[in-house]
């Protein structure tokens, strides 16, 4: 394994056990392959999230540790035990779905009881576990209540609490928050967090948004048709993007198309730079470099600091707490965010519309990314 | 809401909102059990005309001759099993449409024969069933010799099945094509077997369906006429049949009137002993 160079979120220790553990497992619809050769492991405790648009598979992946699909090739182990094959009634698993499949029939407390049921547990076992759920979602008193009368947001707690009253070893959770507005998503972000360290219960959880993926997640596995693009923990995913599509779909980036001059020198269409010592390259080799908008520095004067170029300001997007340029040098487009700081020290100003600005780009923030341009629009 | 409406404007409001389904509700449902109900309390003129005195002697008459009550008992026994055929082959028939992929075709399938005339369709059973009919063509075929089919109770019991199943159908299939199937694949991923799966997340769900179907097919077979008619060769005389029989040759509409009341009151009192059995909730549902 490489070593990792990013803590995992808040620094959590994790368990050596692996919780999961995909072995190149491949699933087909037809001619489309909707999961190619995927393989990974999940670690005991892990608030992992697989990541990526629609279509990519990350679904597909999902069901399949959930039991609902079977892969074509490959292997799906939970807790160390070869669960291929095994239907999803005898998995130590339980699922909360993005519809959240509540029972419209049955109260509440029907729904959370449901699994404990199945299971054959005494009556008043039940009953204290029912009232343990609704106490950790925060709906006590909820018992009778019919789940069609129910805001999202509760629904939502209510298929929570209906997955992890039985305990499992892995919760999976399927874009479980992307029904709600804004407001309340941040909120039930926060508590899924506090919840999911509480209980010490392995999250494994699928989203497109990746906002939600970066602030919740130990580990995120970045997907694209069906193969995951990159993996790792929640910082290196953002600071270190491998291919030009996870640069563009986490957060945004500028894409400089460059070639090697040297092993730690490129050429570019807006200058020559330098890059940081960790990179070497083989001259001649073309790359592409990224470098996220907040990490581009401006300024009105030139500064003495490496890899800096002219450029004008184009546009100027302002969003309250940020202003955006665009900047045009020589053709290439660039985003910029800076601070709205409202101060005018160097390094801090404001600029205007067509104004001829120093643009610094420090070397350690040129990420180099090998491969070309391919796959760096992910929504085409 | 506004405050103090005059009785005038409540009236109005009334007349607007309920008023249009009171009115046809009245006229084509209150208004001719009524006309029945007093046809039914009167006797038979010497020319068949409907004239006093009036008393309950037609139902005195019904319910002393075991005849009669026998002909309700088969009818009741008819429909019954009927239902149970049609529930067996239907529940199974909407859950194939709800989850197919040409849903639009097998439900036009299941129309269909609505398009042909209803007498039609049950002569069309006759060319089935009778001696040199198609079934004892295929009989003979294989060697055996041909069977007596017709008139038989089977064939007046295939026949309303084949009649009646499309109403059980759709309204099934209404409510089978509501169903989130994620349900079911939530049931299993808590621990339920397929079977119990079923039958605990997806069954109950179909119950409204099942009932409205039910009623749509039960009552209609019970009073069936036609289908003992032609297929039962007169031998099988239903409810249906001495209605049919009171109101035209024998020309008793007071008594033919009665026997449709009794009928009315047998299903009535069938639904109301079921909603009984589903407690407050039950007999809410069933309004």
């Amino acid at each position: 394994m490489e070593p990792t160079l990013f803590r995992t979120r808040r620094d959590r220790k994790l368990g050596e056990n692996m919780a999961v553990r995909l072995e190149g497992v491949t699933k087909r619809f037809g001619e489309q392959k909707a999961v190619d050769n995927v393989s990974l492991e999940i670690r005991d405790g892990e608030f992992f999230s697989l990541l990526g648009p629609s279509g990519c598979g990350k679904t597909t992946l999902l069901r399949m540790i959930a039991g609902f699909d079977t892969p074509d090739e490959g292997r799906v182990i939970i807790g160390g035990k070869d669960m291929t094959e095994v239907p999803p009634y005898l998995r130590p698993v339980n699922t909360v779905f993005q519809n959240y499949a509540l029972f419209p029939h049955m109260t509440v407390e029907q729904n959370i009881a449901f699994g404990l049921r199945m299971k054959k547990m005494p009556r008043d076992e039940i009953a204290r576990r029912v009232q343990w759920a609704l106490e950790l979602i925060n709906l006590p008193g909820y018992e009778k209540r019919r789940t069609d009368q129910m805001s999202g947001g509760q629904r939502q707690r209510i298929a929570l609490a209906r997955a992890l009253v039985n305990e499992p070893e892995v919760l999976l959770l399927d874009e479980p928050l992307s029904a709600l507005d804004l407001k309340l998503r941040q909120e039930l972000r926060v508590d899924l967090m506090n919840l999911q360290e509480r209980l010490g219960i392995t999250f494994i959880f699928v989203t497109h948004d990746q906002e939600e993926a970066l602030v919740m997640s130990d580990r995120i596995a970045v997907m694209n048709k069906g193969r995951i693009e990159q993996l790792g923990p929640t910082e290196e995913i953002y600071e270190l993007p491998k291919t030009a599509f996870v640069a563009k779909f986490i957060g945004d980036s500028n894409l400089i198309p460059a070639q090697a001059l040297e092993p730690r020198k490129v050429r570019t269409p807006i200058g020559e730079f330098v890059l940081d010592d960790e990179d070497t390259l083989t001259p001649g080799q073309e790359v592409l470099l990224s470098i996220r908008p907040e990490k581009i520095r401006l300024f009105r004067e030139k500064p003495n600091l490496p890899n800096v170029f002219r450029a004008k300001v184009d546009d100027i997007i302002y969003t309250g707490s940020e202003n955006q340029y665009v900047l045009l040098a020589d053709g290439q487009r660039l985003m910029c965010e800076t601070l709205n700081q409202d101060i005018q020290e160097p390094g801090h100003e404001e600029f205007t519309y067509d104004e001829e600005v120093w643009v610094a780009l420090t070397p350690e923030k040129l990420v180099v990314i090998q491969g070309g341009v391919e796959g760096s629009n992910p929504y085409a | 809401m506004r405050e103090a409406a005059t009785p005038w404007e409540r009236l109005r409001q009334m007349l607007l909102t309920i008023g249009p389904g009171a009115f046809w509700l009245g006229l084509f449902v209150l208004i001719p059990t009524l006309i029945m109900l007093v046809a039914s309390l009167m006797s038979r003129g010497s020319l068949g005309q409907l004239v006093p005195p009036f008393g309950l002697h037609n139902y005195l008459r019904f319910f002393s001759d075991p005849l009669f009550v026998e002909i309700i008992g088969r009818s009741l026994w008819i429909g019954f099993w009927s239902t149970v055929f049609i529930m067996l082959l239907g529940y199974p028939l909407a859950f194939y449409i709800a989850q197919s992929r040409h849903k639009e075709v097998l439900l036009l399938l299941v129309v269909i024969p609505f398009f042909t005339n209803f007498l039609i369709r049950v002569y069309a059973w006759i060319v089935v069933f009778q001696k040199e009919g198609l079934l004892n063509g295929l009989i003979t075929a294989f060697g055996f010799p041909p069977a007596e089919l017709l008139p038989s109770t089977l064939a007046v019991y295939v026949a309303t099945v084949y009649t009646y199943l499309p109403f059980f159908v759709l309204p099934l299939y209404a409510a089978v094509e509501r169903i989130d199937w994620s349900q079911l694949e939530a049931a299993y991923d808590l621990g339920a077997r397929p079977i119990r799966a079923f039958w605990e997340a997806i069954f109950p769900q179909t119950v409204p369906g099942l009932f409205a179907g039910f009623l749509l097919v039960f009552i209609p077979a019970v009073g069936t006429f036609v289908i003992a008619d032609l297929l039962g060769g007169g031998k099988i005389t239903l409810i249906g049949n001495l209605i049919q029989l009171q109101f035209g040759s024998a020309q008793n509409w007071a008594f033919g009137s009665a026997a449709s009341m009794v009928l009315m009151a047998m299903v009535l009192l069938g639904l109301w002993l079921y909603a009984r059995t589903q407690g407050e909730r039950g007999l809410y549902k069933l309004v």
